[in-house]
């Protein structure tokens, strides 16, 4: 028996991994360390299928500590920042938080990331596996006014599912009066936390920013709530492939674009689209007109056997008109699922598209995403 | 009837000529929750070392190796619709498909139950 591939892990044998602030505690955990994105990572504890349905049913503790944390600021911040992301920063309010894209000069995506303004300047969480790369563009590209501040001994936790705000009010009194994208300053035994209610999920839930030498004392705290586990790499993947949430590196890179990527919402701003001074505004906003070429979609793939990145879409005749990019069971809806660019023409919902993985043919049916529906708690929604 | 197991982690039940494949204990606890199972059809014959059955994790796909050669008698049907077997009862119910083999000297080569449980405690 051999693996055809080892799931998606980035493995980097050449460099040393790093270790998170809880390595310890995942080990004593008995979760299974792999090698992501530079880490030693927990990829599942009890079992990527009952830790996936856990987060559904109760609530979840995930490290990802190996994000990328900054902190930016300096006179002229919002402008300089707007010139490399296609988001409205100008508007976004104190303890507000928004999705946006760091972009190339041709619109192709070279990270995803979750921004936010604290009183003196802008907080900002990227992927940790290419985290050293956007702190290299940002220094690259923002004026010498604007500082970067790499948090580096903040470790980084997120709390996820139907009963996170149940437990995290509990040890966190005031955090269920956050909404979705939303976030504030906390204290749990003197230790001073950032909270946002947001996640990777698709669940409501919470993203906890606090320092590396407390978050051990912390995680215990909230994995001794009997609604809690602690869930690892393996499960966060199927969560967010189910939520319609892109993984960077994987569905996300260097030759999508947003619009190809079907996040449109991320170029939502009027001014900015108006003022087309993002980089590769141009192309954008002409795919954003026209169509782009290739789409970003979701399938729900027939039979049991998952199809996996790296899959072909193929034509009628066997020849490669698209890539599968992320793949796997859903063990919410107990069928295989995908995400993967096809071509335009393929992309309406209904549509039935063929998959070669390994010499077999799979059929696919294009469906419409999230697979599973966000459950965010949202402003004027209670 | 003896038990023989490969260092890829395959089982083999050989009873006269009839050979019984599966994965190991071990193997199963490796790949973690198993969503699907392809076995080999019947009358597919299979060198030693021969690509013989698919088996998927939610994680990650993994081939099973003939772990000796010979044709296929039948397949597991019932890994089609209940592909946790191999989780729950991996060297049982969880049994990939049965071979008749055509070398049965190619055996010798294989660990014992002893030698499999001395091999999987140094990995």
């Amino acid at each position: 028996m051999s693996d055809f591939d080892n799931g998606g892990a980035e493995e980097g044998p050449e460099i040393e991994n790093e270790l998170l602030a809880l390595d310890a505690w995942h080990r004593a955990k008995g979760g299974r360390m792999v090698s992501f994105a530079g880490y030693e990572m927990p990829v599942q504890y009890e079992g990527i299928m009952a830790e996936h349905l856990w987060v559904r049913d109760h609530a979840g503790l995930f490290d990802v500590s190996h994000m990328g944390q900054l902190f930016l600021s300096g006179d002229g911040l919002d402008a300089a920042l707007e010139a490399l992301i296609p988001a409205d920063v100008v508007s976004v309010k104190p303890n507000a938080q928004k999705y946006s894209l760091l972009l190339a000069d041709n619109g192709g995506i070279l990270d995803d990331l979750m921004f936010t303004r604290w009183d003196d300047g802008i907080y900002m969480v990227v992927n940790g596996a290419v985290k050293y790369d956007d702190i290299s563009h940002l220094l690259d590209h923002l004026p010498d006014d604007v500082t970067i501040n790499h948090m580096a001994d903040a470790a980084l936790l997120a709390l996820q599912g139907p009963e996170a705000v149940t437990v995290l009010s509990r040890l966190v009194p005031g955090v269920e009066d956050l909404v979705f994208m939303t976030g504030g300053r906390f204290v749990w035994n003197d230790v001073p936390l950032w909270i946002s209610r947001s996640g990777y999920t698709g669940e409501d839930g919470f993203e906890i920013s606090l320092d590396g030498e407390q978050v051990a004392a912390f995680a215990d705290a909230l994995a001794a709530e009997p609604e809690v586990k602690p869930i690892g790499l393996g499960a966060r993947d199927s969560l967010r492939l189910e939520a319609d949430l892109p993984l960077y590196g994987h569905d996300l890179d260097t030759d999508t674009t947003p619009i190809m990527a079907a996040l449109n919402f991320a170029v939502g701003s009027k001014r900015r689209r108006a003022e087309a001074n993002f980089p590769g505004a141009e192309r954008i906003l002409a795919e954003r007109d026209q169509g782009p070429a290739v789409k970003r979609v979701g399938l729900v793939i027939d039979g049991r056997q998952p199809v996996r990145e790296g899959a072909a879409v193929v034509d009628a005749s066997g020849a490669e008109i698209g890539k599968v990019t992320s793949g796997g069971f859903a063990p919410s809806l107990n069928a295989p699922i995908a995400m993967a660019y096809v071509p335009l023409a393929l992309a309406e919902i209904g549509t039935v598209i063929q998959l070669s993985q390994r010499g077999k043919v799979h059929t696919g049916t294009v469906t419409a995403m999230p697979f599973i529906p966000h459950r965010y708690v949202r402003a004027g929604g209670k | 009837m003896s038990r023989y197991f490969t260092e890829d982690h395959e089982w083999i039940d050989v009873d006269g000529d009839i050979g019984t494949v599966g994965i190991s204990e071990y193997a199963q606890g490796q790949l973690g929750d198993i969503v699907f199972v392809d076995v080999p059809e019947d009358g597919k014959e299979l060198s030693k070392g021969d690509e013989a059955a698919v088996v998927e994790s939610v994680k990650a796909a993994s081939d099973v190796y003939a772990p000796a050669s010979g044709t296929v008698l039948e397949g597991n049907t019932a890994l089609a619709d209940t592909p946790g077997l191999v989780n729950e009862d991996p060297e049982a119910e969880g049994w990939f498909f049965k071979i008749t083999l055509s070398d049965p000297s190619e055996l010798e080569s294989m660990m014992d139950e002893v030698a499999y449980a001395a091999f999987i405690a140094k990995l």
